[in-house]
């Protein structure tokens, strides 16, 4: 998997760099937009991670110049602005997933994983399958083993999520923007209370667990 | 004086003397041609009614009649020392009669005037001045000159000119004295302004400016500058406060971070330990950022900038939501956790950070409520949107429900629960942001913390929630 990083500081791109390689990545570097551009352009990455704010060419124009020349490559944007609205630019302008700065590298890693799936992945499946865990989107069931399993809506919603990504790893953060759409920090773990929930429901009473956590990160689903 | 020459109120002043002074001398214009043209009327007015009696005399008695009737008048004294010239010639113009010494060397002024010099003969001697004339041809070419000496007109008209070019020059005279009293005025006005301005700028900030006490646009402007002026001092005390517990809540933890990396690096080297001791450090830095991710939402809110991307939405749905995030949360720790709310609360506002708002409240009495209840109501009453968390817990003292809104303060007893001072803080910035407000209520027993907004427009709806 081949990733280019536009980001002009070099001390956060060089780390961003090191981490991914670290990680199993190939990954190219841009200091400056027109060059991130015209790398971007060649189409020979399976994602790219763009600063927002960068020297010779903004982020967005450069995400939004991508996407008229039909370049479909997934585009993380990497950004210290923060509210809401700069979210909804970013991804207005093309982008695939907002990660404001700073983040942890867990966070990083886990979105990057997500996006790279997502560029893959059939979207039009009307049912999911993690092992012997299965959910019909359109009945809306969910049954392990044959079983039976009766969700709350938002249980199934969190479910639905952690199946589209299964064998990722999957952040709190995440699961906050995904699930429940709010993009703040509730300083309680309430993410933490309601995977333990759906683990009671989908887990408790099996010998082989499905939904781990992840120490540091968050949590996936995997049936190994 | 050339600082006076350069300002607007000068300029204004010369503008308003310059038609002022150009709306007397027209006045004075008209005075003097209405009055001094009547003298010249009435002249030609009585030479006329002269001329149609003579002529009537003529017309009865003939040439010698005429002639002893003019001999007549130009031999009697003349009343109130007015003299009428006449003069009757024969066809070669040599004098028959009259008090005319000879035809004059006259100008013509229109068809049968003249206008011609005479030498009057009076007791102070002779003095030479102007006269008017009517002209008649009689039969056979006699003439018949009938005219009057203007020297009374003239010092009559020379006498208006002389009172007019006076009453002229002390209008000028007043107006410029006038108009720079006034520029003056409200020059030393605008300079009291600007004196005050330029001791701000300097940096002294409790300079106002001073007050008349006249109550006119100078002390509204003083007014509404001064009003300014606190706000701006209000600001930047709060700020400074600000800064001042900035300093030290990010000071203490960044220090503590600071210290536990210098002794780790001291002792001795140990892989294990090193890995324990960035870990910890990694998730000191996380709270951190996120006191600081929470100052700058506060910041933010307080700032107005989300006015902007402000939509109509559903705060019942919206509070309804948060409970859902929450009510795990409650379970675990044995609490009951209600909701009541109205079907249906459309307010102007922003969803993310009325979620958020709302978290906070819930997320206080979740932590600090040990056993018993949390109830979450959402009221439209009348045109307020009112959310409201009451809790069973120990609730806070009615001498510190104002001061937990401030942002760092904690109460002595919650300081080893996590939490940053932030949150209330939060919640009324976001109130006041929507023009409502956040207070802290007694619940007989425990706490009740509530923040209102006004409702939107009824006849518009929310739009749904488009979340996946």
């Amino acid at each position: 998997m081949k990733l280019l990083v536009i980001e002009d500081d070099r001390e956060a791109a060089a780390y961003i760099a090191k981490g991914l390689s670290e990680s199993g990545y190939v990954v190219d570097h841009a200091a400056e937009g027109r060059n991130g551009l015209f790398m971007a352009s060649s189409g020979n990455y399976d994602a790219l991670i763009v600063d927002r704010m960068l020297p010779g060419m903004d982020g967005l124009a450069l995400i939004a110049a991508l996407r008229a020349a039909e370049v479909r490559t997934p585009v993380l944007i990497l950004s210290a602005l923060g509210a809401v609205d700069d979210r909804v630019k970013g991804l207005r302008a093309g982008g695939d997933d907002y990660l404001v700065k700073p983040f942890a590298f867990r966070e990083l890693l886990a979105r990057i994983e997500a996006l790279l799936r997502r560029g893959s992945g059939n979207t039009q499946t009307t049912r999911l399958k993690t092992g012997d865990l299965e959910m019909d989107l359109l009945t809306r069931g969910v049954t392990r083993a044959g079983q039976e399993i009766e969700l709350l809506p938002r249980e199934f919603r969190l479910l639905e999520f952690l199946m589209r990504h299964a064998g990722q790893v999957v952040t709190r953060t995440m699961l906050l923007e995904n699930v429940w759409d709010y993009h703040f920090d509730p300083q309680t773990n309430v993410i933490d209370v309601h995977v333990s929930r759906l683990r009671q429901k989908i887990d408790k009473g099996f010998t082989k667990p499905l939904l781990h956590t992840v120490r540091g990160a968050g949590y996936c689903l995997r049936a190994d | 004086m050339n600082r006076l020459l350069r300002t607007n109120a000068f300029r204004l002043a010369a503008l308003y003397l310059l038609l002022f002074v150009a709306s007397v001398l027209a006045l004075l214009a008209f005075i003097y041609f209405s009055t001094a043209g009547f003298i010249e009327r009435q002249t030609e007015a009585t030479i006329d009614a002269e001329i149609t009696g003579l002529r009537e005399e003529y017309g009865e008695r003939g040439l010698s009649g005429l002639l002893d009737i003019i001999h007549t008048r130009s031999t009697a004294p003349a009343p109130h020392g007015d003299s009428t010239l006449y003069l009757v010639t024969d066809p070669a113009l040599q004098p028959l009669a009259g008090n005319l010494s000879a035809w004059p060397r006259a100008e013509q002024i229109r068809p049968g005037w003249i206008r011609f010099p005479v030498e009057v003969r009076t007791r102070q001697g002779t003095v030479t001045s102007s006269a008017i004339a009517s002209v008649f041809v009689l039969h056979d070419g006699f003439r018949l000159l009938v005219g009057r000496d203007l020297r009374d007109a003239e010092a009559f008209r020379s006498r208006i000119t002389r009172t007019l070019a006076w009453a002229a020059l002390l209008t000028v005279a007043l107006g410029v004295g006038g108009g720079l009293f006034m520029t003056r005025h409200m020059l030393s006005r605008v300079e009291a302004v600007n004196r005050t301005s330029e001791r701000i700028i300097r940096g002294d900030l409790s300079q106002r400016v001073p007050l008349s006490g006249s109550g006119d646009e100078f002390d509204q402007l003083a007014a509404n500058l001064n009003a300014m002026l606190d706000q701006i001092e209000r600001l930047m005390l709060g700020m400074r406060q600000v800064t001042d517990n900035i300093a030290h809540d990010l000071r203490t933890p960044l220090s503590r971070l600071r210290a536990r990396l210098e002794v780790t690096l001291l002792e001795r080297p140990d892989a294990q330990r090193y890995a324990d001791a960035l870990r910890e450090t990694i998730a000191e830095a996380d709270h951190l950022l996120g006191t600081f991710n929470a100052l700058l939402s506060i910041a933010e809110a307080e700032a107005g900038s989300r006015r902007e991307t402000m939509a109509v939405v559903d705060l019942a749905e919206i509070a309804r939501s948060v409970a859902e995030l929450y009510e795990p949360v409650a379970d675990d720790k044995g609490l009951s956790l209600t909701v009541e709310s109205d079907a249906l609360i459309a307010v102007h506002g922003d969803r993310h950070l009325l979620s958020q708002a709302i978290a906070n409240l819930l997320d206080n009495a979740l932590k600090y409520t040990p056993a018993g209840k949390v109830a979450l109501r959402a009221h439209r009453q009348g045109g307020t949107a009112r959310i409201e968390v009451a809790d069973s817990g120990p609730g806070v003292p009615a001498d510190r429900r104002e001061a937990v809104f401030d942002r760092f303060v904690r109460l002595e007893g919650s300081r080893s629960t996590p939490g940053n001072g932030l949150g209330l803080s939060l919640v009324r910035a976001v109130a006041r942001l929507h023009g409502g407000d956040a207070w802290l209520e007694d619940n007989e027993p425990g706490l009740k913390a509530m923040f209102t907004l006004p409702v939107a427009d009824s006849r518009i709806v929310p739009a749904t929630r488009n979340a996946a």
